[in-house]
């Protein structure tokens, strides 16, 4: 298990919020995420746990100390450059689901890898097809996004975030509108995609049980990692 | 192949399909009336330039009266001034000297269309006892027409008769009026130095000034040199047209250099019409682009709502690997899309009004409005409501890309 390849890493990350005081919200995070991992991100409410997952998915950019994303480091890079590596690495699910109202669930699925422009529009077509039918939501393709119940809504936005095959998916509280037969779903989802694709999944979540069954568990409080769970 | 970007904007624009509509509407109305503002301006201009230029060249070279001055300033030396008390204006002759190389060397600047040479004289019409004094022109009767175009002012007889008739002469309408005089009649002149002539009135012209009317009249050349006991070498005035009559100040100015007399341009002899065209100008050219400027708010309105709706949207597209200026364009186009729509229709309700104006009859010597469609205001009209609406795309479109996804997704 611990010779597997580190697909992303911190080196003493700290980030400060100066609004209204001056407030260290992160000290000193050093940690190392491998591919294939369900890693999930534990700790009170203020423990910090979303201003690390933002920093991790390089949309924030002031903090201090450095971050690595497959052995490169990408902390300093311009916002043009950040962008590219989100759209070809990184997926996101977050606790809302974020769905482009007006366009069909296949489009808001599509929308990211037409973007980055590797495939075809009908290869697109056809990943998200496979990405809605291990999702039970082929039904759905072409109803508008804003026409579905919530869980299918937030298994949407896990498809839109499994579009271009990113080697790390980060999720605020995925589950957190969701009820417990969707969180189960939910979760069976994130296991298969990193047991059976080798995809590094990084999960903030209340949900101990959650918690409990991914890989491992870091724990935060007040900024700092007081179990990083092995 | 579509981008993905452009399909983010047609989407968004088809989802909105009344907004888009009201807001092209509004491009539509500035554009128009900016069009046909423009094009009203050209239209008046024109007519009004025309009217100038019926009796006025673009440029006229005479003689300046001169105060009389002692022959040498200084043989006497300073302690004895030379000085003449009580100046008058000098008894010179008003005489362009060599007039004819003067016109050959005119005419063959490459700048002038047209010149002709004139005799100006001042004199009374009698008829039995009612008399009135006014100007005489003695004209070379083809170059004068081509230059005026007289026989479009002709009321009465064919202006070519005085080219038969050596002492025919053209009546204002209204020296015709006061002294009852009627064509083929006979009218007895006398000039300022007592030359007393004999002419047969074969016309009469009307022109859009009542004291000229009730002034001038057209000869030949030959007789209002006699009308001022000079022989046929005398002329007064050289008028001169020249390739763009907006430039005549300056030409006048090289025209007083080549010839050695002086110039007049018929800016500096109409200044009050030319300070009133200026401030039509001025007024038609704010209140077009007044109205472009709302048409543009209204579209930079809807454009500014879209994005504070869509800030969602714009943080996941963001998220996703769309960059700034990603952002941007997708904005702006929504933004061209309005501005396009509204612009083609502008064009075309413009085209439209601006024939139905033409088709209005005013009357007096005015006859239709005098406006026709105008191709290169037209387009800049359509120019500047790209311009604009990609300014009103833009500004908001900036702001859009702008949006930190992180602020978003935390709230
Ligand atoms: N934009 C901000 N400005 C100032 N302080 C902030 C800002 N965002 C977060 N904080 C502070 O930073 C700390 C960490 O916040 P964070 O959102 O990371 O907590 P969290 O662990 O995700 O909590 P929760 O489980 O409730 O989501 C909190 O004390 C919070 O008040
Ligand atoms: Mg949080």
């Amino acid at each position: 298990m611990m010779d597997r390849k580190v697909i992303l890493s911190t080196k003493g990350v700290g980030k400060y919020f100066y609004d209204p005081v001056k407030f260290k919200a992160l000290d000193n995070i050093s940690f190392e995420a491998y591919q294939g991992e369900f890693l999930s991100l534990v700790g009170k409410s203020g423990s910090g746990k979303s201003t690390l997952l933002y920093i991790l998915s390089t949309m924030d950019t002031t903090y201090e100390g450095e971050l690595f994303i497959e052995e490169k480091k990408v902390t300093g890079l311009s916002t043009d450059k950040l962008a590219a590596i989100r759209g070809e690495n990184i997926g996101f699910v977050f606790q809302f689901h974020y769905l482009l109202p007006e366009f069909s669930c296949l489009k808001n699925i599509m929308i990211p890898a037409l973007k980055l422009g590797k495939m075809s529009r009908e290869e697109i077509e056809h990943e998200a097809y496979k990405r809605m039918e291990m999702l039970d939501l082929k039904e759905q393709a072409l109803k508008p996004a804003s026409k579905l119940s919530g869980g299918q809504q937030q298994r949407i936005a896990i498809a839109r975030a499994l579009i271009n095959n990113p080697k790390i998916i980060m999720c605020d509280e995925p589950t957190g509108n969701l009820d417990t037969k969707n969180t189960q779903i939910v979760f069976d989802i994130f296991k298969q995609i990193s047991h059976d694709f080798g995809q590094t999944i990084i999960a903030v979540t209340h949900d101990l049980d959650f918690a409990k069954a991914s890989d491992r568990t870091i724990e935060l409080a007040d900024g700092k990692i007081i179990s990083h769970g092995f | 192949m579509k981008s993905v970007n452009t399909e983010i904007a047609v989407t968004h624009i088809l989802t909105r399909k009344k907004q888009t509509i009201v807001a092209s509407f509004g491009v539509t109305i500035g554009i128009a009336i900016y069009i046909c503002l423009n094009t009203l301006i050209i239209g008046t201009n024109r007519y009004s330039d025309n009217a100038i230029f019926k009796t006025t060249p673009h440029v006229r070279v005479y003689k300046e009266d001169e105060i009389s001055k002692p022959l040498s300033k200084d043989t006497i030396g300073k302690h004895n001034p030379v000085v003449i008390v009580n100046p008058k204006i000098s008894n010179i002759s008003k005489n362009l000297i060599n007039p004819i190389k003067l016109l050959t060397d005119i005419k063959r600047q490459p700048e002038v269309t047209a010149a002709a040479p004139m005799v100006i004289a001042n004199l009374f019409y009698n008829n039995g006892k009612s008399q009135m004094n006014g100007t005489a022109w003695g004209i070379n009767v083809v170059e004068a027409n081509a230059m005026f175009d007289i026989q479009s002012t002709m009321v009465d007889g064919d202006f070519k008769t005085l080219l038969s008739t050596p002492n025919g002469i053209i009546l204002g309408v209204g020296i015709a009026d006061k002294l009852n005089i009627k064509r083929n009649d006979n009218v007895s002149v006398i000039s300022s130095i007592g030359v007393i002539k004999l002419m047969k009135v074969v016309g009469f012209f009307k022109s859009s000034n009542i004291v000229t009317d009730k002034s001038k009249s057209y000869m030949n050349l030959a007789a209002a040199q006699q009308l001022l006991a000079q022989g046929p070498n005398y002329v007064t005035d050289i008028f001169v047209n020249i390739r763009n009559p907006e430039l005549a100040p300056e030409y006048a100015l090289t025209l007083g250099k080549l010839t050695g007399y002086t110039t007049e341009d018929w800016k500096a002899a109409n200044e009050l019409f030319v300070a009133g065209k200026k401030i039509r100008q001025v007024l038609f050219l704010v209140v077009s682009w007044a109205i472009l400027l709302v048409a543009a708010f209204g579209i930079y309105n809807i454009l500014n709502m879209t994005i504070s709706q869509k800030l969602n949207d714009i943080a996941i597209l963001k998220a996703t690997g769309f960059l700034g200026r990603d952002v941007v364009r997708i904005f702006v186009m929504e933004a061209m899309v309005m501005g396009i729509m509204g612009t083609i229709m502008g064009f075309l309700l413009a085209a439209l009004i601006v024939n139905l104006l033409s088709r209005i009859y005013i009357g007096a010597d005015i006859g239709y409005f005098p406006i026709q469609f105008e191709l290169p205001v037209s387009m800049t009209g359509a120019g500047v409501g790209m311009l604009v609406t990609f300014l009103a795309g833009y500004i908001p479109a900036r702001k859009a890309a702008k949006v930190d996804p992180v602020a978003i997704f935390r709230k």
